[in-house]
């Protein structure tokens, strides 16, 4: 059993734990995942390393309400345990060479963003961030962005905080005003690191994907998060989950991360309380 | 008394019931129906039957036991060997092990040595009460990797003669493949539970949610003061045919279908974990976990399931049981075929349709058995132009899997071949490296439990061996 240290709700769909998980922390690095399981009866889920402290034994967690079990674990209080906590999985974001970064976040992806641009800042890199979200009750971390950004760009669909747009608008401008990238890394919605790809491929910026796709054990066995990078099969768990993003087939991964939509959503209507309530 | 010819019929489930449930397919023998068949052995003097086994289980002095209704004696018997006795009397392709040694076998059918081995595991299960002997320490600690049925073994063995065994296993139930890959109708998993239970009670130690490789490293496991380490991590990542369509929806490895519905219980209404409720299937492979994931697919409510297999039903792989309770239940055959594409949904003119990318075929060439490749299994040979398409919902590819690649980027010094297995000698299990020994589905690649657990077993005796005369020094 693994105890929730720590809980705190970032914005109203999306919220924090530090999780006590001492081997995982001694281990974990900017880029990797955990697996997760809230009760005994629970699904397996992926959630990516949002932050860690080896010295408390503490994983820090960042997770949107998607699901019957992302609902379960959000009811879940400060002092209660998790059933089950493993990792810290797949790879860790490559750092090498890397001395002037761009890291693009979109949504609940800046929470497994920031660690990400955290490691860059430690390790004396130039750090530009662009984070983006719907709107301004949606913003997360971004004062913890501030502290390790040279430069922070925030955006928002309908412009009710920072700039109005989509993240790719600052990156272009930014790369056609000679910044001189040694690495894009952006994580956040598929379609949304699709375009980010799109963004700095013509310019030939090395650009790092974070792929999450759907997921059982993590740890090299069942195959399902299987994707097609460069023509070949494979697997987010092992070989992952960041890819080179002028390689991944994002077309097909987005089919793929459909395959359950209709289950989730009937997962959702049974877990929420408004649903087994006549709504007046 | 004149020997009858045949084993006594072990009662099942009628197929058109089970193949609707998940509860175990046979029942097994009540107690007469188990002294009547051990009744049917000769008690030869060669005893051939031990040489079959891959962990030589003391196949005549247990079933003697069985004439004199001595059950708990047959058990201890078992016991000597075996670590999962109620496992291997269930899963063992004894046809092809000790059964086919059987000098009853000759002239009649062999004697029903699976059948009766889990007649006594389940007698002790049900009836045993008291507690067994704990070991006296010696004060050794090992470590071994992964819970499945070699890791299992390993762990037993060792326990038995006193070292101090933490098991490490990545997902949250120990077990392995017993619990994630062979389904319940064949493995009920309180079974599993309690051949585990009985492991713990000789003092073996159980760490679920490690990942070594990750969590913890070999090299790491030494520091913390284990004198040797069994790697026992099982297979790893499923292979695909590259043939297009693999990435449509509803295209399952069965090592996925089968976690889904084995290890998350995605089979139970209420199950927090989806699982694609096809009505027609498609298992490419002739294997014991193609015929795992057929029969799992029409539990599941699939009307049609087939099973894909390129050559015919003289080569499958799988257990000769599997295939004929598979036949019973209405798995359809389709034999010589090869996939040459999946066939997906595709609404040009609307790209929202919700049925975009989800699978409506499987397009299948026809063979015809060429030459013996160098197993001496005749090769299937494509006829060209003899295409055509089955209709199907679902896809899943049983074709074999690639050992898991954590522990070997994680271990220096440990070798591997050039398909990723740990490279072993072979009457040891001893790797590469000093102190590490290895065996089942890490070394050989996909295989069967019980080589998997006799690989654990000559694995630990040679740990054993190592740890005494090092610590002779």
């Amino acid at each position: 059993m693994f105890k929730i240290v720590s809980r705190r709700e970032l914005n109203p769909t999306v919220t924090m734990m530090d999780i006590y998980a001492p081997l995982v922390a001694k281990k974990a690095e900017a880029g990797q995942f955990i697996i997760l399981r809230v009760d005994s009866e629970g699904e397996r889920i992926p959630l990516t390393v949002a932050g860690f402290d080896r010295k408390a034994g503490t994983v820090k967690i960042i997770f949107q309400i998607v699901g019957g079990t992302t609902m379960r674990l959000n009811a879940k209080k400060e002092g209660e345990y998790l059933e089950d906590f493993v990792g810290p999985l797949g790879c860790a974001t490559k750092t090498e060479n890397i001395k002037k970064v761009c890291i693009v976040g979109g949504g609940v992806g800046c929470a497994i963003a920031l660690p990400v641009a955290q490691k860059f800042k430690e390790l004396g890199c130039v750090v530009h961030s662009i984070i983006g979200f719907r709107n301004k009750d949606l913003l997360i971390l971004e004062k913890e962005f501030k502290d390790c950004s040279d430069k922070l760009t925030i955006m928002t669909d309908d412009g009710s905080y920072g700039r109005q747009g989509v993240v790719t608008v600052p990156l272009k401008e930014a790369i056609e005003n000679g910044e001189k990238y040694d690495e894009v890394i952006t994580i956040g919605p598929l379609i949304m690191m699709k375009y980010v790809v799109a963004t700095t491929k013509p310019f030939g910026i090395h650009t790092t994907v974070s792929m999450n796709p759907i997921m059982i054990d993590g740890t090299g066995m069942c195959g399902g998060c299987r994707l097609t990078v460069a023509g070949k099969t494979k697997f987010a768990c092992v070989d992952g989950p960041d890819f080179n993003g002028f390689e991944v087939d994002f077309d097909e991964a987005m089919a793929r991360a459909s395959s359950y939509a209709e289950f989730e959503q009937r997962e959702r209507e049974h877990c929420c309380n408004l649903f087994k309530k006549e709504v007046k | 008394m004149a020997i009858q010819p045949k084993k006594h019929i072990m009662p099942v489930q009628e197929p058109s019931v089970r193949a609707r449930n998940f509860k175990e397919v046979a029942t097994g023998y009540t107690e007469e129906l188990a002294v009547a068949e051990a009744q049917r052995c000769l008690n030869c003097k060669n005893r051939p039957c031990v040489e079959g086994c891959p962990v030589n289980i003391f196949i005549p002095e247990f079933i003697s036991k069985i004439k004199e209704k001595d059950f708990e004696g047959a058990y201890r018997t078992i016991s000597l060997s075996s670590s999962l006795p109620a496992v291997c009397g269930r899963v063992c392709p004894q046809e092809t092990q000790c059964e086919s040694k059987c000098t009853l076998g000759i002239k009649f059918e062999p004697v029903g040595i699976g059948r009766l081995e889990r007649f006594v595991a389940d007698y002790h299960n049900v009836n045993f009460q008291g507690e067994v002997e704990v070991p006296v320490s010696n004060g050794h600690k090992v470590a071994v990797i992964g819970s499945g049925p070699s890791g299992l073994t390993c762990a037993g063995d060792l326990a038995k003669k006193g070292y101090k065994v933490t098991i490490f296993e990545a997902l949250h139930l120990a077990g392995g493949v017993l619990v994630y890959g062979i389904p319940e109708f064949r493995l009920p998993k309180e079974i599993v539970k309690k051949e585990v239970e009985t492991l713990k009670k000789y003092g073996v130690d159980v760490e679920t949610n490690v990942v070594v490789g990750k969590t913890l490293t070999i090299d790491e496991l030494f520091e913390e003061g284990y004198e040797a380490v069994f790697v026992g991590s099982g297979a790893g990542l499923p292979r695909f045919m590259g043939i297009p369509g693999e990435s449509l929806k509803g295209v399952y490895s069965a090592n996925e279908f089968l976690t889904r519905a084995n290890l998350m219980k995605a089979y139970k209404e209420d199950s927090e974990t989806p699982i694609m409720r096809a009505k027609n299937v498609a298992v490419v492979g002739g294997g014991n976990v193609a015929m795992d994931a057929a029969r799992t697919a029409l539990r599941l409510g699939a009307e049609n399931v087939y099973i894909v297999y390129r050559r015919s039903m003289e080569e499958l792989p799988a257990r000769k049981e599997e295939v004929e309770h598979a036949e019973e239940e209405g798995i359809k055959f389709e034999i010589l075929r090869n996939p040459v594409e999946i066939i997906g949904y595709n609404n040009p003119n609307d790209k929202k349709d919700f049925k975009n990318g989800f699978v409506t075929g499987i397009k299948v060439r026809k063979c015809e058995l060429g030459e013996p490749d160098e197993k001496g299994r005749r090769r299937p040979v494509e006829i060209e132009g003899s295409e055509y398409v089955i209709d199907v919902d679902c896809v899943i590819m049983s074709i074999g899997t690639s050992p898991n690649p954590l522990i070997k980027n994680t271990t220096a010094g440990l070798e591997v071949n050039s398909h990723g297995g740990i490279i072993v000698e072979e009457s040891t299990g001893k790797t590469s490296k000093t102190g590490v020994y290895a065996g089942g589905d890490a070394v050989t690649g996909a295989a069967t439990v019980i080589l998997a657990m006799g690989a654990g077993k000559t694995a630990a005796k040679a740990i054993d061996e190592y740890l005494t005369e090092k610590n002779k020094k």
